[in-house]
């Protein structure tokens, strides 16, 4: 089993490619793989709880870690302690933490 | 004591155009306060973070001289990541590389900046723990 750090940068109102990322996310946790989609940039916005966006729930049901770099939250008006559940606030260090350890990390 | 780190990040972004700049400043800001080694590879735009010849300047649709404008220069940041690095019992090797830099006539880079090619990337993840490439698209 390996361990998967994707980072998600785009608003997947604006960028369509998103999707892709979602797919390849749950796709490795399917095979087992511990996989962490990390949000940064406008990547955060569908973390909102009213933003119309199923994916990110379905990843964490599909065991896929979701996590909103805290900064952007900040930078655009979200409370960290008002995001869809199951989607957790985290400092970008968790991305430093994680290929350090070695973690195959992928940007979006 | 915790065993040193090797990272290497691959830059593509020229500066003041994208959140994608300000993301990758602040992940190796976080590896050098570790005392990490960091490698970074710059290519295409990228090679003109650290361009010697950035200058601050005045605001004047809001009516302020260059001290109170306070304008961040990229070059300045590379210069602070590696006096960070250094601090810290790391470094930052930062290699722009020497077809883009010459294609943007961006040779005057500041002090510590090496000129390489896309063969030093290789290398670079070769001895790293991981790499990042951070592309543009």
């Amino acid at each position: 089993m390996a361990k998967y750090l994707l980072i998600e940068t785009r608003d997947p109102f604006e960028a369509s490619d998103v999707g892709f990322c979602h797919d390849l996310a749950r796709r490795l946790a399917a095979e087992g793989n511990q996989v962490i989609l990390y949000l940064v940039q406008n990547g955060v916005l569908p973390a909102r709880p009213g933003a119309r966006a199923p994916a990110l729930a379905e990843l964490v049901q599909a065991g896929v870690e979701v996590l909103a770099d805290d900064f952007s939250l900040r930078e655009r008006g979200i409370s960290a302690g008002r995001l869809q559940a199951g989607i957790k606030s985290s400092p970008l260090d968790v991305v430093i933490d994680e290929m350090a350890e070695g973690c195959k990390v992928i940007w979006h | 004591m915790a065993e040193k780190k090797t990272l290497t990040f691959a830059l593509m972004d020229p500066p003041y155009e994208s959140a994608r700049t300000t993301t990758a400043l602040r992940l190796i800001d976080i590896a050098v306060r570790r005392g990490y080694a960091v490698n970074v590879f710059a290519y295409e735009g990228a090679v003109l973070l650290p361009f010697a010849r950035q200058q601050p300047h005045p605001n004047a649709v809001h009516g302020r001289n260059v001290e109170e404008e306070h304008h961040l220069l990229t070059k300045d940041v590379v210069a602070a990541l590696a006096a960070e690095a250094t601090q810290n019992g790391g470094k930052l090797d930062w290699v722009n590389c020497g077809l883009c830099v010459d294609e943007r006539g961006a040779g005057e880079a500041i002090e510590g900046v090496r000129r390489g090619s896309p063969a030093d990337l290789w290398k670079m993840a070769e001895t790293s723990d991981a790499t990042l490439v951070i592309g543009t698209r």
